[in-house]
């Protein structure tokens, strides 16, 4: 019984649950005494109105399509996968100990190296509770906050205790070598003439997030492992049914969205040079909020990750020149969560009434 | 290690299990009624702002009471409305919450206070202060049973009390009185309930309700008893640490009061680590401690200490036969 045409269901839900969590941010604004419009315009200046600002917007988006997907993937097989910040937080820690073991000679083998370094330690950090899930039936999404707190105290005590150069006050890693700086966009656009800010910090690993958008569409869509996988998020009974095992769906697709999460880590760690305590900034909860808005399609996901970019930029600039904090950007989220996710019903059901009724004497006259 | 310091350790246990009580509670009811509800967190953090803020302004703890417990419930109500009437996914409305929390109270402290995120401390009446129970100095001189009289069972806030004794409550509430019995059969068969002609979306409210209440009085606790007034992010994870001691406690009211009781002790031994040395002569990192809470919901999660079966209905939004 689908009542909505497919454009409406893909765009204008989404559209529509974005509006209204935007109106409710302008009021919280106009609130806090600030013209909604006026925010609006400090936003778009401070992250889209020089290349300085796109730069961070497009960092930030990196890291955020990387988490999209992480969460992404978990939706297609109906696994809740709040666990996207412990698991880039473990990825950050792969990428710095694939960086710190050996004085890399040229980004180009770094890169590829720290990228599987992050993925294996994202993909370790899912499995567990994957398998706790698939074998023991504890609730994914239970296991995986315990495990975002797991890591965040593992981190903690390995920056403190451990990694941290002796000497030093500061809970961080040495500096990784000057082999393992990748290209920053100003660095590519130079090479065709295009002037770009030296010093924001979007760099190639903005084109691996695009890149890793394409292989999660071939995956999803093209595989015979996508099809498993959406096969059994529609339904575990038919899926087992059709000979497909709901643990290895589990596992697989856990694993698969740990990978991507600590992907997000050669972005955010290997830009900042070392690894800092909470590199991961909020950026694996913000993922649910991409996947969501982004119905769990790639161009979905980029799109909505480009939008919590900017958010993300002019929420900073938001606190620089209004008194307003940055936890703004949570809000928001939270908002956008609640109504593309949650209450996706308050605006269908109304959308659904009004489509029947244009729909009804069209039948008639036939 | 003497016995004073142990009373001491499990007084704070005490003083930390209080929060996570109530918040068990309130996701015992939730539960009970078949709402999964994993934004205890974000109602908790909301409470703890607008308590200490109302307290803060008014001078009252019990005008911060009501304004703690009223964000509570109405968060409580978004979740009822997207999760009841709105038959969205109740995880997805509970994470939003907790976001909608944890953003809102920052951005009113700065623009009500403009400390960075936090209220001015509060004191005297704008705070649950100590009480002692009669003869408590008294026999504080007493070895063993007087001690602990005097360190463990008085000198805390008005709100440990009522903690504890929320506990028989919940127990008569759901398993002794009909609109426990109608409570739980919500949660496990409300088709059932239905059928009797008893309407499942009220009953589900009023758990959320009480829910909301319950949390309401966690926050509450938390930043006019056990600190001060409200920091940034400050319930930093009890409400996933009590809905870790539902689950231990299989759904049950007095077993979540030892749950409770038990994380409580783990946080109490965090805040402690030259007892952890002393007793187990292991240099223990504090990490560890703090990790220790969630560590073991893990394992108990993964079942090896016994099965935890949640109420059958749970998660499953009620959709009525037409």
């Amino acid at each position: 019984m689908t009542v909505l045409p497919k454009w409406a269901d893909a765009i204008l839900i989404p559209l529509l649950s974005i509006l209204i969590s935007f109106v409710i941010s302008g009021l919280v604004i106009l609130y806090l005494g600030l013209n909604p419009f006026e925010a609006l315009r400090l936003m778009v200046t401070g992250a889209l109105g020089s290349s300085y600002g796109w730069g961070y917007t497009l960092f930030y988006t990196t890291n955020f399509i990387f988490t999209g997907l992480c969460a992404a993937i978990a939706f297609h097989a109906r696994l809740f996968n709040i666990g996207g910040e412990g698991q880039a937080t473990l990825g950050g820690l792969g990428v710095a100990l694939v960086c710190l073991a050996v004085p890399w000679p040229h980004w180009t083998l770094a890169l590829p190296a720290a990228l599987i370094g992050g993925a294996l330690f994202g993909a370790a950090w899912a499995f567990i509770p994957a398998w706790l899930q698939a074998r023991r039936g504890s609730h994914i999404v239970i296991t995986t906050i315990m495990f975002n707190y797991i890591a965040a105290a593992l981190m903690v005590y390995l920056l403190v205790e451990i990694l941290k150069p002796e000497g030093s006050m500061d809970p961080a890693t040495r500096r990784f070598g000057p082999g393992a700086e990748l290209p920053l966009f100003s660095d590519i656009f130079g090479l065709v003439g295009i002037p770009f800010s030296s010093s924001a910090p979007a760099n190639i690993s903005f084109f691996i997030a695009l890149l890793a958008c394409l292989l999660f569409w071939l995956l999803v869509w093209r595989t015979r492992l996508g099809y498993e996988i959406r096969a059994y998020g529609h339904s575990e009974t038919a899926a087992d049914y059709a000979g497909i095992s709901p643990a290895r769906m589990i596992i697989i697709a856990m694993i698969v969205s740990g990978a991507l999460a600590g992907c997000m880590a050669i972005n955010s760690v290997m830009a900042t040079e070392r690894l800092v305590l909470n590199s991961v900034e909020g950026a694996g909860f913000i993922g649910l909020a991409v996947a969501l808005m982004g119905r769990s399609h790639p161009v979905g996901v980029i799109l909505a990750a480009l939008l919590f970019g900017f958010l993300y930029q002019g929420g900073g600039e938001l606190a620089l020149w209004a008194n307003i904090p940055r936890e703004l950007i949570i809000l928001i989220q939270g908002l956008v969560i609640l109504f593309t996710g949650a209450l996706d019903n308050m605006v269908r059901m109304p959308l659904e009434r009004i489509f029947l009724m244009i729909r009804r004497p069209g039948k008639q006259g036939a | 290690m003497d016995f004073l310091t142990l009373l001491q350790v499990l007084d704070t246990s005490v003083r930390l299990a209080t929060p996570l009580l109530f918040a068990c509670l309130a996701g015992l009811v939730c539960e009970r009624a078949g709402i999964f509800d994993i934004g205890l967190e974000g109602k908790m953090l909301a409470s703890a702002f607008f308590s200490a803020a109302v307290a803060a302004i008014s001078g009252s703890v019990w005008i911060g009471l009501l304004a703690g417990v009223m964000a509570s419930v109405a968060l409580a109500g978004v979740h009822g409305l997207a999760s009841i009437t709105f038959r969205g996914n109740q995880l997805i409305s509970g994470v939003a919450i907790n976001f909608l929390a944890s953003g809102l109270t920052v951005l009113i402290a700065q623009d009500w206070f403009g400390q960075g995120g936090r209220t001015p401390s509060l004191s005297g009446g704008a705070r649950f202060n100590e009480i002692k129970l009669p003869f408590a100095d008294l026999l504080s001189g007493l070895p063993y049973i007087g001690q602990s009289y005097a360190e463990l069972f008085s000198g805390h806030s008005l709100l440990v009390y009522v903690g504890f004794l929320t506990v028989p409550l919940t127990w008569w509430v759901i398993f002794r009185t009909r609109f426990g019995l109608r409570l739980r059969a919500a949660g496990e068969n409300p088709e059932a309930v239905d059928t009797a002609g008893v309407n499942v979306i009220r009953i589900r409210y009023t758990a959320i309700a009480i829910c909301g209440l319950l949390c309401g009085l966690a926050g509450v606790y938390l930043a006019t008893g056990l600190q001060a007034g409200f920091v940034k992010e400050m319930s930093s994870g009890r409400g996933f640490i009590a809905l870790a001691a539902l689950i231990f406690a299989k759904w049950r009211p007095w077993y979540a009061l030892f749950s409770c009781l038990l994380f409580g002790f783990f946080q109490a031994l965090s805040f402690r680590p030259d007892v952890v040395k002393a007793v187990t002569s292991l240099d223990v990192p504090g990490q560890l401690l703090d990790a220790l809470p969630y560590i073991l919901t893990v394992v108990i999660l993964a079942g090896f200490v016994g099965k935890a079966i949640p109420p059958r209905a749970g998660g499953e939004p009620y959709v009525k036969e037409s």
